[in-house]
């Protein structure tokens, strides 16, 4: 089966940083700063399945391999990060990241 | 570039950029999850099948739900948009993304590497997969488990609500 | 065989004799047509049963008004659920309260599309099908928090939240106890999964001692994931009326009902690839009659099961549900996994036999024996506006 080109992955997947970039910068909600988060760690482990399938060497698995562990380690991190915005909201009262900001200076 | 590939990539990119631009805040979260079905779509292309499927597994079966449970119990699934419209922060936050975004693209076009792969046939085997795993991946494998039964623990404890003492009743006065 | 090789052959000639354009659509649509119309009309047929059935168990005729013995009732309730009023309340989200219903619909049928019907009929054959099954099994979760929450109802939303942790609690159980098949089998494949079962009813996972155990967790869990009773806690009229259903009426109703129906189709269809052989006959001399039949007889006699235990059994509350999913079946799954080990390692004889046997049924009994000792009565706590109080 023939396979979008390595180019044409690798620019969906700058696009796909980029806007969880835009998420992480401009949203004033930690929950969708970790849903940006999200989107960046999404986009990098498509580099590494489209880099591994242009690899011309056949019995590799290294790329699969790659994206499951950071699967897993993003998926571990979305909880933990989840836990924490729900013990801030419950502290803070609110979500807004500027809430918690230093204004003393 | 095929037919199939162009829609998939333009589907996520809309729902990824709708996620990252609606005001309702649980439409964000489902315009999410649609990105992620679409990147488990693009897996499926670059044939790695377990990959997708596990991003499917994961991604839509658990940690939309996670932020979904999250999202509600931060009240913000009622409508309280918060005033968020600052244009200097948009601003700035557009065009930093807008220059990476332009660097990114420019030096993948640039590179020896698009110039120089062809097209090539790949196959993943899960048996390939599943005996990596064990054999050469067997440090990361249990360091994974380690981490995740860490993180499983630590984010019980720490959403925990915080414990409250019951009040003992009072000995009534009158005899 | 005949039979898988006549389909077969219809359809490669009626995809051959299309225009060369056509031919991928036409030839997934020809896999497909035949799945939905079989499991549409079992949905009917299933429908009616049930309520016979329910009835006979409660000392009363089903419905019997409409034809002889009541057959043409799907056929009413289908014209009844088409004409219905179709009311959305003002405030809802109409796109995703349109959209839930379909979603649910979709990740129920998508996951017929992997279990093998006969000897060469898959609809699509992946190399890890059973991880596909489950992973649209799981996005289900996020149609029925979509139907909840569209719904703008405090009742749907909470009946919708606890339909989901009900569904999430079940599923660990549910993959646990099906690797253990695919340990023995040693593939992903549910192609692969129904073929080592080959050679009559002795070899079919469910003969052995980690089979049986493994197979009656997958079907308990498969009750809940399908939130059947007695886990019917988000369906039934006495509990928040109906969920996350409760603002759906006419024919999204029905779509709700048909998706649940399917996915208990499916789910059971996967049981008898899993544990019960497939297509395949239980003796090898029955090898005459095609292999649909007997996944679909084996499929009618786990349906029939299912309609008995909800006819008999009362319905758990939520919080039996959920210490049930985590303190019995969790742990119990993994032991399986240990126990499947076991005899797989020993050989596959009789003293695997035996150790799988033995750590299966000491497991049990500690486990069964230690959670039923824990005394159930906690404190009375009432939360008063003052603070939580002890009962005096």
């Amino acid at each position: 089966m023939n396979s979008p080109s390595l180019a044409a992955c690798l620019i969906f997947s700058a696009c796909l940083f980029c806007t969880g970039l835009a998420g992480v910068l401009l949203r004033r909600n930690l929950i969708l700063i970790l849903a940006g988060i999200e989107l960046m760690l999404n986009a990098a482990n498509i580099n590494f399945v489209a880099f591994w399938r242009h690899h011309p060497a056949s019995d590799d698995v290294a790329g699969p391999v790659m994206v499951l562990f950071a699967l897993a380690i993003a998926a571990a991190e979305a909880a933990v990060g989840l836990a924490l915005v729900i013990s801030i909201f419950r502290h803070y009262k609110s979500t807004n990241p500027e809430i918690m900001e230093d204004k003393s200076s | 570039m095929t037919t199939v590939f162009c829609i998939t990539a333009l589907t996520t990119l809309a729902s990824a950029v709708a996620a990252m631009s609606l005001r309702n805040l649980v439409h964000c979260v489902l315009c999410l999850t649609v990105s992620f079905i679409g990147m488990a779509m693009v897996y499926l292309q670059l044939s790695s099948q377990f990959v997708g499927f596990a991003q499917v597994m994961v991604y839509v079966g658990a940690v939309a739900i996670l932020m979904i449970f999250a999202l509600l119990m931060t009240r913000g699934g009622q409508e309280l948009f918060m005033r968020e419209w600052r244009p200097m922060h948009w601003l700035v936050g557009g065009l930093v993304s807008l220059a990476l975004l332009a660097v990114l693209v420019g030096s993948i076009l640039q590179s020896p590497v698009i110039q120089n792969t062809g097209p090539v046939d790949k196959v993943e085997r899960v048996k390939d997969l599943g005996q990596s795993l064990v054999y050469e991946y067997l440090l990361p494998l249990e360091a994974l488990a380690l981490l995740l039964t860490v993180a499983l623990i630590g984010a019980a404890l720490i959403a925990l609500p915080p414990k409250q003492h019951p009040i003992k009743p009072q000995p009534r006065e009158d005899s | 065989m005949w039979f898988e090789d006549l389909l077969i052959q219809i359809k490669s000639v009626l995809v051959l004799n299309a225009p060369e354009g056509l031919r991928p659509i036409l030839s997934a649509m020809l896999s497909a047509t035949p799945i939905l119309s079989a499991f549409g009309g079992l949905f009917a047929a299933v429908t009616l049963l049930e309520r016979k059935m329910l009835g006979r168990i409660q000392n009363r005729y089903g419905p019997n008004r409409v034809g002889p013995f009541g057959i043409f009732q799907p056929v009413a309730d289908g014209i009844k659920m088409l004409t219905k009023e179709d009311i959305v309340p003002k405030t809802a989200d109409h796109l995703i309260h349109f959209l839930a219903p379909l979603l649910l619909l979709l990740t129920a049928m998508l996951g017929l599309s992997v279990i093998p019907y006969g000897e060469k009929l898959v609809a699509i054959r992946f190399e890890a099908g059973i991880v596909f099954f489950f992973a649209v099994g799981g996005a289900a979760e996020l149609a029925v928090f979509m139907a909840g929450w569209a719904s703008r109802n405090k009742y749907a939303l909470l009946g919708s939240l606890r339909a989901i942790a009900q569904m999430v609690s079940y599923e660990i159980p549910l993959i646990l106890s099906s690797v253990c098949v695919l340990m023995a089998a040693g593939t992903l494949s549910l192609d692969e999964v129904a073929k080592s079962q080959s050679g009559g009813m002795l070899s079919w996972y469910i003969m052995t001692p980690w089979g049986l155990m493994g197979c009656v967790l997958f079907l308990i869990a498969t009750l809940a994931e399908v939130n059947r009773s007695p886990f019917d806690i988000p369906e039934a009229e006495s509990e928040l009326i109906a969920g996350h259903m409760t603002e759906y009426s006419g024919f999204k109703y029905a779509v709700f009902f048909l998706a649940e129906f399917v996915a208990m189709f499916a789910m059971c269809a996967l049981t008898a690839t899993l544990f019960l052989g497939g297509y395949h006959p239980p003796l090898p001399i029955l090898a005459f009659i095609p292999g649909p039949f007997w996944l679909f007889a084996k499929l009618m006699v786990l349906v029939l099961l299912f309609i008995w235990i909800r006819g008999t059994m009362p319905r758990l509350r939520a919080d039996q549900l959920m210490e049930f999913a985590w303190k019995f079946m969790l742990p119990m799954a993994v032991i399986n996994l240990i126990s499947t080990g076991c005899w797989i390692a020993l050989g596959r004889g009789s003293l695997g036999w035996g150790l799988s046997a033995l750590i299966n049924l000491a497991a049990y009994g500690a486990l069964s024996r230690w959670l039923s000792s824990r005394p159930n009565q906690q404190k009375r706590t009432y939360r008063f506006a003052e603070g939580p109080m002890h009962a005096a």
